[in-house]
């Protein structure tokens, strides 16, 4: 019941505190606690039983008393006040105003956590958003409604690489309401100002809503912030029928709040002391992206989380993998060749790709030739080994083309300035430039329609012939 | 799954006792020692639906397959004195329910896009009516596998209902004339007493009963080149697909899923992603069975409990998917069961168990967890049902192992119970080589016992397979070499094998789902086209011995060709891979005459 009090608790451990049964405290509601210096601290109920409650709070625990602490129940989950207003709106990570202005003039709440899309409602996401970037657009392509969640380390270029695709994505069928969600957990405040700067510069800071819960904020904080985002997010695509991108920074912090709550609450650890149902709570954040039958709005979710030690089998990276609808790998490797955006294209992926490319959407020759330069660029990499052991040359002619190709695939193709901004039909025309270096019987998995309808015949000759290592 | 009352037989007493303690999807009530174990209740005041896996002096622990949030301890629990059962009659096929079978079609249109706790919908619609045609009259004896009469579902399936397993000997006093009924309708009524209706239930824990097991003797075929021939799985056989992300699990399901000759395909999205589901639900309804020519919709059911929804709904998904393969494979039809993926399943298992504070085993799952994985794949298998007639379940279930590392414990205890395993490898998904099926660490025990079936198709698949493998191998070896120092430094023999073996990947092995011409390719075509490639390897070897240098060998038109007959050669014009290897046939000709010129 809400403003139900209750005195003293009777254990204070980590973010959880205990306190004596209360009556109708609800599973997962809200109560707000306060300690001896009357500050309010807001936690959840994580455990309810006759005799106590846990409360798992979102702030810090520091001055709480056993004798002297007061529990209010609130009688009510989490909840994120939501409107039009929320365009270009700053919040903290637990959604109150962060900008100094009230809060929005709105009587609608909703619970942040949301409810699961029934899956026969959802609708198949197959628009292609053309990002400008050709290691995306080409090789790994965005859908709207999309999860594509970029795999970065410390020190990568991943901030810059989102901020581009933010101010260049676009879809080549026309004009649509859009928004942009940001959600940052426990980034500096300069990321937090990167990202306003950039949005400021396209313009488009109006239509951004931000929940910012920064490096120096509790660590707990942050396992809501995403909530709020996608409430926010969910709010602005179904209810008023946006095409919303929401930007999560950085979900490894998120993840390793969560290890420290499950680890505070004494649970039975699973890889790396993260706790067994991380898959199911990062999906509970992953899968609210999509489109929903009945409605004009989506959601793409672009997460971006920073491998610990660039090991992508850290748990992290491994289940989030499991979820979104692949990933965009960046290299340390090129990174320091001095190469943008440093994409590694191989072990990247995007699923829902097959649907939103081809004829109609992209362009007929989309498929095959993106097939083809994966198959092609795979012969590089294991051809680069062959080299760093016999040296380049020994190697055959063939493998020497392969070689060549390779290199001028990621200085051509894969690299791009921070502000170039490709077409489609550009990216793919660069590709088919490429692969005129390779002998016409290596491009098995094109077929010959394609090949005579694409392939540059005199064009790039001039360029081959200049090459060495031509037979 | 009817949290409802029970339907015919003695009424269950219900039992109705108070939460004492909530924490996430486990609940512990007190005042319900009189129900059973694995008894379903309805939890709190929203009376969601919940199951009871644990009695102790506390009282029960209840797992609720909805979300909690709001329930307050103090709130009513009520056991309906039955363990947890699906809903088995006409209305299946076609339908896509979530993991404690609700019909999410349904839910949609009463409660809108998102699933709220406390939804409910019939699992099987009761007003629509079916057309049933009796097949017994009364006076007849009836006992377990008697055929009651059969119900035309779709196009493809004709439904049997039969008596139920476990119904005692008796003879029917009335039966319902030919006509429409609902599943709710009595059709027969025994001397004993026993109201017959037109759908039935059973509890998802418990495997139905069969006559008795059957080998597995007949190929599941599936279309997929890699599969079919080099390691083969066979009706009533389980298969593993582990793979880290990435790696084309899912759609290795899919295609399967889509193209096997399996007569029922139940697909149990356990835990994965909700527009893989989304894609199942579009996609399969357009596409048309290569054998029926109707859309393939007609024979399948949807089961998706996607990774956002409640965990232990997603443990009984496995279950209700079983079960209902096993209603169907009970009428006699071949069903083949995807689960993807299992190692969501553990997972949940792992949940629950945490939150029950069980001591863990490895890696924090729970002892019994090769248990589980040894009841669930032994549902599956080749049996002569209680009618008498043979059916059988295939299981293809997805594994999902962290970091791609097949070490862990459920891809290792998988492994335990299956026969079949196709690894799906890194490299060659990076390379978007699909279906990314390594051929160095798959295997099929099934292969000894199918071959009787292809030696009447085809007397050359058992030798093809070996030569093929044996190929594979000796070309993984000269890989080895060939990454130390080149594969210019081989003699012309083993450069062959490298030749040979990339024709083989990417002429046979690598299969494109999205190619018209190549995403089915029937059981002649494969053989053909592998036929085609090895006599490329043994005329190049002969013209080797000639002194044919390997450059003109590798030159040759016809080789070319050969890589590409899979996407080019239709099923159904297969003659034109014979005539290309005849082609290629001359073209050795020719060469080896050339050389034999210069030599001479």
């Amino acid at each position: 019941m809400r403003g139900l009090e209750h005195r003293g608790l009777s254990r204070a451990e980590g973010p959880i505190v205990i306190a004596r049964r209360v009556e109708t405290a609800g599973y997962g509601e809200m109560a707000a606690v306060y300690g001896r210096d009357g500050a309010r601290r807001v936690g959840r109920v994580v455990d309810s039983s006759l005799e106590s409650i846990a409360i798992q709070l979102f702030a810090s625990n520091a001055g709480l008393s056993i004798d002297d602490t007061r529990v209010e129940l609130l009688g009510r989950p989490l909840e994120l006040r939501v409107g039009p207003d929320l365009l270009g709106r700053v919040f903290d990570g637990l959604g109150e105003p962060a900008d100094g202005y009230p809060r929005i003039l709105s009587s609608e709440r909703r619970e942040v956590n949301g409810d699961p899309i029934n899956p026969a409602a959802r609708v198949y996401p197959r628009d292609f958003i053309q990002t400008g970037v050709s290691a995306i657009d080409g090789m790994n392509t965005l859908i709207r409604g999309q999860k594509l969640p970029i795999f970065s380390g410390n020190g990568l270029p991943h901030n810059r690489l989102a901020a581009q695709i933010v101010r260049q994505a676009r879809i080549l069928s026309g004009d649509e309401p859009f928004a942009i969600v940001f959600a940052g957990m426990g980034i500096k405040y300069d990321v937090a100002r990167f990202f306003i700067d950039a949005f400021e510069r396209s313009g488009v800071l109006s239509r951004v809503v931000m929940f910012l819960s920064l490096a120096d904020s509790p660590s707990i904080e942050r396992l809501v912030t995403p909530k709020c985002a996608l409430t926010a997010a969910e709010y602005l695509a179904y209810g008023m029928g946006m095409h919303v991108l929401v930007v999560l920074t950085d979900m490894t912090n998120y993840c390793e709040a969560l290890r420290e709550v499950s680890a505070s609450r004494g649970e039975v650890p699973s890889r790396k002391g993260y706790p067994g149902y991380l898959y199911s709570d990062l999906a509970s954040v992953y899968e609210r992206a999509g489109k929903i039958e009945g409605s004009a709005g989506s959601i793409t979710q672009i997460p971006i989380l920073s491998m610990p030690n660039d090991d992508i089998s850290n748990p992290i990276p491994d289940l989030t993998g499991y979820i979104t609808e692949g990933q965009i790998v960046l290299d340390r490797e090129l990174f320091q060749r001095g190469a943008y955006p440093s994409i590694s294209v191989l072990p990247s992926l995007s699923r829902l790709m097959k649907d939103g490319i081809g004829e109609g959407m992209t362009r007929d020759d989309h498929k095959e030739l993106s097939s083809q330069l994966f198959a092609a660029y795979a012969r590089t990499k294991s051809v680069r080994n062959l080299a760093s052991i016999i040296g380049e040359e020994e190697l055959s002619p063939l493998d020497k083309r392969f070689l060549r190709f390779g290199e001028r695939f990621e200085a051509e193709f894969v690299s791009q300035a921070e502000d170039e901004d490709r077409s489609i039909g550009q990216t793919l025309d660069i590709g088919w430039k490429l692969l005129s270096g390779l002998p016409r019987d290596e491009l098995g998995r094109i077929s010959r329609a394609m090949i005579d309808k694409y392939l540059p015949k005199e064009g790039d000759g001039a360029d081959e012939k200049r090459s060495p290592d031509q037979v | 799954m009817m949290p409802s009352g029970p339907r015919g037989g003695g009424a269950p007493k219900a039992v109705q006792g108070r939460i004492t303690r909530i924490s996430g999807p486990v609940v512990v009530a007190e005042g319900l020692g009189s129900a059973g174990l694995y008894d379903v209740v309805e939890v709190g005041e929203a009376r969601l639906a919940g199951e009871i896996i644990r009695m102790d002096g506390r009282g029960a622990t209840i797992q609720v397959y909805e979300d909690d949030t709001g329930m307050k301890p103090g709130e009513k629990v009520v056991s309906l004195g039955r363990p947890l059962s699906v809903s088995l009659g006409p209305g299946l096929i076609g339908t896509i329910y979530d993991g404690i079978q609700r019909p999410l079609e349904r839910l949609k249109e009463s409660s809108g896009s998102f699933i709220k706790s406390g939804l409910r919908g019939e699992s099987l619609s009761t007003r629509r009516k079916w057309p049933f045609a009796p097949a017994i009259k009364p006076g007849d004896s009836i006992g377990p596998g008697t055929l009651l009469g059969t119900v035309r579902e779709t196009e493809l399936v004709e439904h049997r209902v039969f008596a139920p397993p476990r119904s005692p000997p008796c003879k029917a006093s009335h039966v319902a004339p030919a006509g429409e009924y609902t599943v709710d309708d009595e059709i027969v009524e025994t001397d004993s007493g026993l109201r017959l209706r037109l759908a039935q239930e059973w509890p998802v824990r418990q495997a139905r009963p069969a006559r008795r097991r059957l080998a597995p003797s007949e190929p599941l075929i599936t279309g997929l080149r890699v599969i079919d021939v080099l390691f083969p799985l066979s009706k009533g056989g389980c298969a593993a697909v582990p793979g880290g992300f990435g790696t084309g699990k899912t759609m290795t399901q899919h295609a399967i899923a889509k193209f096997c000759d399996a007569d029922i395909i139940v697909y149990v999205g356990c835990g994965e992603r909700g527009n893989e589901m989304t894609d199942v639900l579009t996609e399969f309804p357009k596409l048309v069975d290569p054998r029926t020519g109707r859309s393939i919709m007609e024979r399948t059911i949807l089961i998706a409990n996607t990774s956002n929804m409640p965990v232990a709904a997603r443990e009984v998904s496995i279950y209700t998917g079983i079960t209902l393969a096993e209603y169907y494979r009970d009428m006699g039809y071949d069903v083949a069961v995807m689960a993807d993926s299992t190692s969501r399943w553990a997972e949940a298992l792992r949940e629950l168990s945490g939150r029950l504070e069980e001591m863990p085993a490895e890696e924090g799952f729970p002892a019994y967890l090769p248990t589980r994985l040894a009841e669930f794949y032994e549902r599956g298998g080749r049996v002569e049902t209680l009618a008498g007639e043979p059916g059988s379940i295939s299981i293809i279930g997805a594994v999902s192992p962290p970091g791609g590392d097949f070490s862990e414990p459920v891809t290792q205890h998988t492994k335990r119970f299956i026969r079949c395993f196709w690894a799906l490898d890194r490299d060659l998904a990076n390379a978007r080589h699909y279906p990314a099926i390594s051929w160095i660490d798959s295997y099929s025990e099934y292969a000894e016992e199918l071959r009787e079936w292809w030696d009447r198709k085809d007397p050359g698949w058992k030798e093809l397979r070996a030569r093929t493998l044996e190929l594979m191998k000796r070309e993984q070896k000269l890989e080895q070499i060939v990454r130390l120092i080149g594969a210019d430094a081989l003699p012309d023999e083993q450069r062959l094998i490298l030749v040979t073996a990339e024709m083989i990947k990417n002429g046979f092995l690598q299969q494109s789902s999205f190619d018209e011409v190549d995403k089915y390719c029937v059981p002649e075509k494969q053989l053909l086209i592998l036929q085609t490639i090895l006599e490329f390897h043994d005329l190049g070897e002969k013209a080797l011995k000639q002194g044919v240098p390997l450059s003109d060998i590798i030159g040759l038109p016809s080789r070319e060709r050969i890589t590409r007959l899979k996407g080019e050669v239709p099923n159904d014009r297969i003659d034109e891979i014979r005539a290309a290897g005849r082609e290629l046939g001359a073209a050795f000709g020719e060469l080896g005459l050339k050389y034999e010129r210069e030599d001479g």
